[in-house]
């Protein structure tokens, strides 16, 4: 009675065991490598932006293509990318204050421009930010999901698993940016894609496409040739928030350092 | 929806304007909190021997495992994809907190809660396996798990391993309800959440929670079963609520002293929310009568003498105002904390729904629940006789 | 020994069901994790392919170029010449795809030029910006301005 019993228990351990690596085989055959598609190798590129505050309108063009391009809803609740007008007042030297708090507005996010003039100048500075996704290297977003959902591709683009996030939001709060929001028609979390889709066919982005002024520019950094080299070393620049150390890969220039 | 829009003040990024967590995930850390705080009151008996409050160890430990079998029902209504859930058992983020959730959860309630409660109550469940009828006994022969031997040795193995799976427990029930805490605290974009205080703050008002949980539900229970209460272990209990609320009393202004002295970018827009939008919930709720009157309260029964029936009567009251005051504290940390935008320039409201998936009906039903388990472990599983409490 | 296993009987039994549900967790964790997990990094390699496979709805300047060569020769001299088509004519891949039955309709002047050219505190100071109002009256900005080569004015 008792040789069977240990018998049956080992080899049920093996098979248990056998099992287990042969799923494992199996998986490993199927997958293969999808990802790196007909001409475009993820090894090769390094995507990053670059912003250029003094060249900002805010038309809101980018606003509008963003939306148009990714399926985004209207609603004023879900944006990828939005644009802020700043109005910084002069120093308060009735109360010799010197932080000066900007006052800053995104009617729809940007959607449909700035139509009003504001206000008559009053010895303040105003300019527009436009914001998005900074596809960070050390996101903070995609430490703290918890079943790897959103990740950072090999070629530098902070991308959603549209099918395997729970909807838990949990980095939606660990976002600095602000720049993630739940897409309650999935009921997962959606943000900008760099327009993946795009770049990976040797197109740019659409908020880049529909910019009249040049204030957005693609980078691949990855490319010895791309534009976005000469500009960093040149230009002075800086990322939002560089005190939080995440490794943000969008690049302002001209950014004021009242901008939030 | 668009309401909230004019609710907002001064300047929120677009996509903050709505609030990502709700209610339920403030129940969340509440039930966990009581867990682990009843737990440790459990532990203080088995571990470290304080024998008054003996009559409440099955007690405690059955409280803890009404609340949590419920705790994890708040996040599967919070989340987008409830379905996905198992997902973080396939798959853990070492990186992030909330990847442990499924793994911590699973041990405590299995290696620490079920086995120790087994142990705890194995003669019961044999007793009654072999002499229940009805429907209880197929209920305790399933319990039993076809082992019938209850002889004084087999016992003494019970006795020992339990007390192992007691001090086992305690640094578990630590991991339980600390991770919480870190998963707050561990979040650099918010300067509400972000502080290395935040696990050992959300501890120690777990500790206070459980506590006066546990008194609460051991003066119902004999109140309804008519057995008299032991007047030591009220005190021990209170005394115990009493230091564990100081500590945690200490630690919360030890935040609060510290962010105003340092007075960073994000204090200003704190303080401004503190006083306005989170008043109530806050400066009132939490801190006034969740957490100053319940202290007086109990240090007055230390200073003054008073009869027993008097003081019952103080716990009764303290204990009520603390576990207010303590779903305060969850509230204000994880609505507080998104009441404000990040860029420090306004402010947004958090609109709650009744009927709605994640509004106050259902936080009510789950807030309800463990009392309905718990009263359905207490009558398979009762907690004490008639003749035990008298001491 | 015997003594042993016999009062400790009901601790074998636990441990065995606990071990039947450990067995049960790893085979589901083994059939269920989805393939192509951990290739690059802690996700599913596929959600790259599904980042990837959204229809387009910009076709991109290069796109444009192909038919409407003559209008490009008008603006790339002019100040216009840094502006995408679709800046001013919105998404086009559908045109593109399908130029005889889609037809884009020509923007109308007086909206869309005003989206960037009205007069805004926020602009920035060299940008050519009006007022409607004091400027030319209530006319289409087309009347004036070449819309490809707005500048120089024409009469």
């Amino acid at each position: 009675m008792e040789v069977s019993r240990r018998e049956f228990l080992e080899r049920s351990g093996k098979y248990i065991l056998l099992f287990g690596a042969a799923t494992k085989a199996w998986d490993f055959i199927l997958a293969g490598t999808p990802e790196t598609a007909p001409g475009y190798d993820v090894t090769r590129h390094w995507w990053a932006f670059y912003i250029d505050i003094e060249k900002c309108i805010g038309c809101g063009n980018c606003v509008r293509a963003c939306k148009a391009e990714n399926g985004v809803l209207r609603e004023p609740f879900y944006f990828r990318t939005w644009v802020e007008r700043y109005h910084i007042p002069p120093p308060d030297l009735a109360n010799l204050r010197a932080d000066r708090l900007p006052v800053v507005d995104s009617p729809n996010g940007g959607y449909d421009g700035f139509p009003e003039r504001f206000r008559d100048s009053d010895g303040s500075k105003s300019f527009f930010v436009p914001k998005m996704c900074n596809h960070c290297t050390d996101s903070p977003c995609t430490q703290v999901c918890p079943v790897g959902a959103t990740f950072d591709s090999p070629d530098g683009v902070v991308l959603v698993d549209q099918t395997y996030c729970l909807g838990c939001r949990y980095c939606v709060q660990a976002c600095p940016y602000g720049c993630r929001y739940i897409d309650p028609r999935t009921r997962t979390v959606d943000k900008c894609t760099l327009c993946y889709h795009r770049i990976t066919k040797g197109l740019t982005t659409a908020c880049c496409e529909s910019c009249p002024t040049g204030a957005r520019l693609l980078g691949d950094l990855k490319d010895p040739k791309d534009p976005l080299h000469e500009l960093l070393r040149t230009q002075k620049v800086q990322v939002l928030k560089p005190y939080l150390a995440t490794g943000a890969k969008l690049s302002y220039k001209g950014l004021d350092g009242a901008v939030r | 929806m668009e309401s909230i829009l004019h609710s907002v003040e001064g300047f929120m990024y677009p996509n903050e304007v709505e609030l990502q967590w709700s209610i339920l995930i403030v129940l969340y850390p509440f039930l966990t909190g009581i867990v682990a705080g009843a737990f440790i009151l459990a532990s203080l008996e088995r571990v470290f021997n304080v024998e008054e409050v003996k009559p409440t160890y099955r007690l405690a430990l059955l409280t803890a495992l009404s609340f949590m079998i419920v705790a994890p029902l708040p996040l599967q209504l919070h989340l987008g994809h409830p379905e996905r859930s198992f997902e973080m058992y396939l798959t853990p983020h070492t990186t992030s907190a909330m990847a442990m959730f499924g793994f911590v959860y699973l041990w405590y309630l299995l290696a620490v809660l079920v086995i120790e409660i087994w142990l705890e109550y194995r003669k019961e469940i044999v007793t009654m396996a072999l002499h229940a009828t009805g429907w209880r006994r197929p209920v305790y022969r399933a319990m039993a798990l076809g082992s019938y031997n209850v002889s004084p040795r087999a016992l003494e193995i019970d006795e020992k391993l339990g007390r192992f799976v007691t001090i086992v427990g305690i640094p578990s029930a630590f991991l339980l309800h600390g991770y919480v805490g870190f998963l707050f605290g561990s979040i650099k974009a918010n300067p509400w959440w972000s502080t290395p205080l935040m696990p050992i703050v959300f501890l120690f008002s777990a500790i206070v929670s459980g506590i006066a949980a546990v008194l609460l539900l051991y003066i119902v229970y004999c109140f309804l079963k008519g057995i008299k209460r032991s007047v030591p272990c009220l005190d021990t209990m209170a005394r115990y609520l009493f230091y564990a609320f100081l500590i945690d009393f200490s630690l919360e202004m030890l935040d609060l002293i510290h962010r105003n002295y340092e007075a960073d970018e994000s204090l200003k827009t704190l303080n401004f929310m503190v006083h306005t939008r989170l008043y109530g919930s806050q400066v009132l709720l939490q801190i006034v009568i969740g957490t100053l009157v319940p202290i007086g309260l109990l240090a007055m029964v230390q200073l003054i003498s008073m009869s027993p029936r008097a003081r019952e009567g103080i716990y009764v009251i303290a204990s009520s105002l603390t576990l207010c005051g303590i779903f305060a504290m969850r509230w204000n940390v994880v609505i507080g904390g998104q009441l404000f935008s990040k860029s420090f320039l306004g402010y947004t409201t958090y609109k709650m729904g009744f009927a709605t998936k994640e509004g106050l009906l259902p936080a009510l039903l789950l807030m309800a629940l463990p009392f309905l388990i718990l009263w359905v472990l207490v009558t398979l599983l009762p907690p004490m006789n008639r003749d035990e409490a008298v001491h | 020994m015997r003594e042993l296993f016999r009062d400790a009987e009901h601790l074998f039994r636990l441990a065995l069901v606990f071990g039947a549900l450990l067995v049960v967790f790893l085979v589901a964790r083994a059939v269920l994790t989805p393939e192509g997990f951990g290739t690059y990094g802690h996700y599913r390699a596929g959600a790259l392919v599904d980042a990837r496979a959204r229809p387009l709805s910009f076709a991109g300047r290069a796109a444009c170029l192909d038919c409407h060569e003559e209008i490009d020769a008008v603006k790339k001299s002019g100040k216009h010449a840094g502006l995408g088509c679709e800046a001013c004519h919105g998404p086009l891949e559908a045109h593109v795809a399908d130029p005889a039955t889609v037809i884009p309709q020509k923007p109308d002047p007086k909206t869309l030029c005003l989206v960037c050219h009205m007069e805004n505190l926020a602009k920035p100071k060299g940008f050519p910006q009006i007022d409607p109002k004091n400027h030319a009256g209530d006319d289409n900005c087309i009347k004036c301005h070449e819309a490809h080569s707005p500048l120089p004015v024409q009469e």
